[in-house]
């Protein structure tokens, strides 16, 4: 029963969609697999020792965290918030573009800036909210969510498509390391990297298009507003 | 069996791997600050399991390599149970008050990026450069120049490189080593043949030759799969052995672009899932918003034409 094999599988979707422990489940998931392979259980500890070990390269980014936590202390994050606080006259689909254009970039080099608590909440969301606030008079509270609903779209999109162009980043080195394993010798974090760089301007790119949509959009419902 | 302690394997081993040893014991030093700091917290509700977390997962780093492979192995399983009983917690850290960051803030200025830009660029100079020291190892070299750097500019009191380290470590926790064991799972399934089974059912569905068709499989799983487990590193070492691998590298698809791709394929599907609570519904509580789901709504319609630019930049670039 080959279909007998893909237990792991389903140990792994099931446990990650339940939110069980990621750890265990996929650990569990690999000695299930093992196990339906008709692996002894010396070899399938074996097998999951040797693996672990070669691809220690994926846990390559704590060699990063020392220098990332020294300079949050020196106030890494304080400045990030003063840079993006000078940005005025802006309209919120501006202001969402140049948060967009800075998280990206930011998370390209290494820079941990972002998070929906510490820039989002307090910053990005009420710029955003005061810029058509300005231009419309006070805002409809279904305009008011949809703003909250692209500022941390913004977050996510900058975060997401950007972070794989530092060679230290878990994706990359998720990436290099599965790739790796599987005999693809290839495969480093320098060309993972750069090869990120095309997504990295696909998003910015049309991050910026779908945030003018934003501005015309409120154009349309709200003119004449004020 | 393999041996217990092989000099003749380790006196072969050239300036790269010697280099990356090297780094991942400073790797396994930094998990046992992290269980030192554990240990010290006397608050701390588990802490002799959670220091023996950092512990076991420090022996693995440092002493793994040196020892029969299932002496790793069995780590591994005791490490999953450590967390699958929920024993292993954050201790308590030495967290920088925000009047102490605002203070240095104003004194350093702009300058305090300049480590950060150092750390990302020397990376590359260095992968770039050095190639006999190997693009892995210009993560760990690249370190060192920014941590040069950093004293420089900071003036910081050396106890904070083992201290922020420790914190940070501590602060992303045991999903820090999600991505790696995801790549051993990927080698499991390799060895068990999982790939193959996944394979012979997808073959139903790409017509042979169709390198588009194969593309658009591959990244459309992707997303799926992350919109299903809400976790696009899950997604990439299922999907790439079982898509990627035999229906686009194996057909000559270049493997960097397919991996480099493939996970951003999966981070569409992410945009798109409540699954991926941390990034789309605990955010708009944050917010407080009426719509809970009103940041999946946000996001859908961008994700939808990402996916799409994601197969159109594959299909041209890969092949």
């Amino acid at each position: 029963m080959d279909v007998l094999k893909l237990i792991g599988v389903l140990i792994v979707v099931v446990g990650f969609a339940l939110k069980l422990d990621t750890i265990a489940t996929v650990v569990v998931a690999g000695l299930a697999t093992g196990l339906v392979a008709g692996m002894t259980p010396m070899e399938i500890l074996t097998t999951l020792g040797n693996s672990f070990l070669t691809n220690r390269t994926a846990t390559l980014f704590v060699l990063t965290l020392p220098v990332i936590g020294i300079l949050e202390r020196y106030g890494l994050k304080d400045k990030a918030v003063d840079f993006i606080r000078g940005i005025k006259h802006a309209t919120t689909g501006k202001i969402l573009s140049l948060y967009l254009v800075i998280r990206a970039f930011a998370a390209a080099f290494s820079l941990r800036i972002g998070g929906h608590p510490q820039f989002v909440r307090p910053l990005i969301n009420p710029m955003a909210q005061a810029a058509a606030q300005a231009k419309y008079g006070p805002l409809p509270t279904k305009t008011e969510d949809q703003i909250k609903g692209m500022a941390a779209a913004n977050e996510n999109f900058g975060n997401f498509f950007a972070q794989n162009c530092f060679m230290g980043a878990s994706g990359t080195l998720l990436i290099v390391s599965t790739l790796n394993e599987q005999g693809l010798t290839d495969v480093n974090a320098l060309n993972i990297s750069g090869a990120s760089w095309y997504i990295f301007g696909a998003a910015v790119i049309l991050g910026v298009m779908y945030n003018y949509l934003l501005d015309r959009r409120q154009e349309r419902v709200l003119k004449g507003g004020k | 069996m393999d041996s217990i302690l092989n000099i003749n394997e380790i006196a072969s081993w050239g300036l790269s791997k010697t280099v990356a040893e090297f780094f991942y014991i400073i790797i396994g030093i930094v998990f046992i600050l992290v269980g030192v700091k554990a240990l010290r917290d006397k608050n701390h509700s588990s802490r002799l399991m959670t220091a023996a977390f950092w512990f076991i997962l420090a022996f693995t780093f440092i002493a793994g390599p040196y020892l029969p492979k299932f002496i790793t192995g069995i780590a591994v399983v005791a490490i999953a149970l450590l967390t699958g009983a929920r024993q292993v917690k954050p201790s308590q850290s030495d967290v920088p008050s925000a009047e102490e960051t605002r203070k240095n803030a104003d004194k350093l200025r702009y300058k305090v990026f300049l480590p950060a830009l150092v750390l990302a660029l020397a990376a590359v100079l260095i992968a770039t450069f050095w190639k006999d020291l190997g693009a892995n190892n210009a993560i760990g070299a690249s370190a060192l120049v920014a941590l040069v750097v950093t004293f420089l500019v900071t003036r910081v009191n050396p106890k904070y490189v083992p201290k922020d380290g420790a914190r940070l470590m501590d602060n992303v926790g045991t999903v820090g080593i999600l991505p790696q064991l995801l790549a051993a799972l990927g080698a499991l399934f390799t060895a068990a043949g999982v790939g193959t089974v996944i394979a012979n059912g997808v073959q139903a569905i790409i017509p042979e030759g169709s390198k588009l068709i194969a593309v658009a499989v591959y990244c459309i799983s992707m997303a799926l799969f992350t919109i299903i487990m809400g976790n696009g590193f899950a997604a990439f070492s299922v999907i790439t052995v079982g898509i990627g691998i035999p229906f686009l590298i194996a057909q000559g698809a270049n493997p960097i672009i397919v991996g480099a791709l493939g996970l951003t394929a999966g981070y569409c599907g992410t945009l798109m899932t409540p699954m991926a609570a941390n990034f789309n519904i605990m955010p708009a509580a944050l917010l407080e918003t009426n719509d809970k789901y009103v940041i999946i709504k946000s996001q859908a319609p961008f994700a939808l034409v990402m996916l799409a630019v994601h197969i159109i930049l594959m299909y041209l670039l890969a092949f």
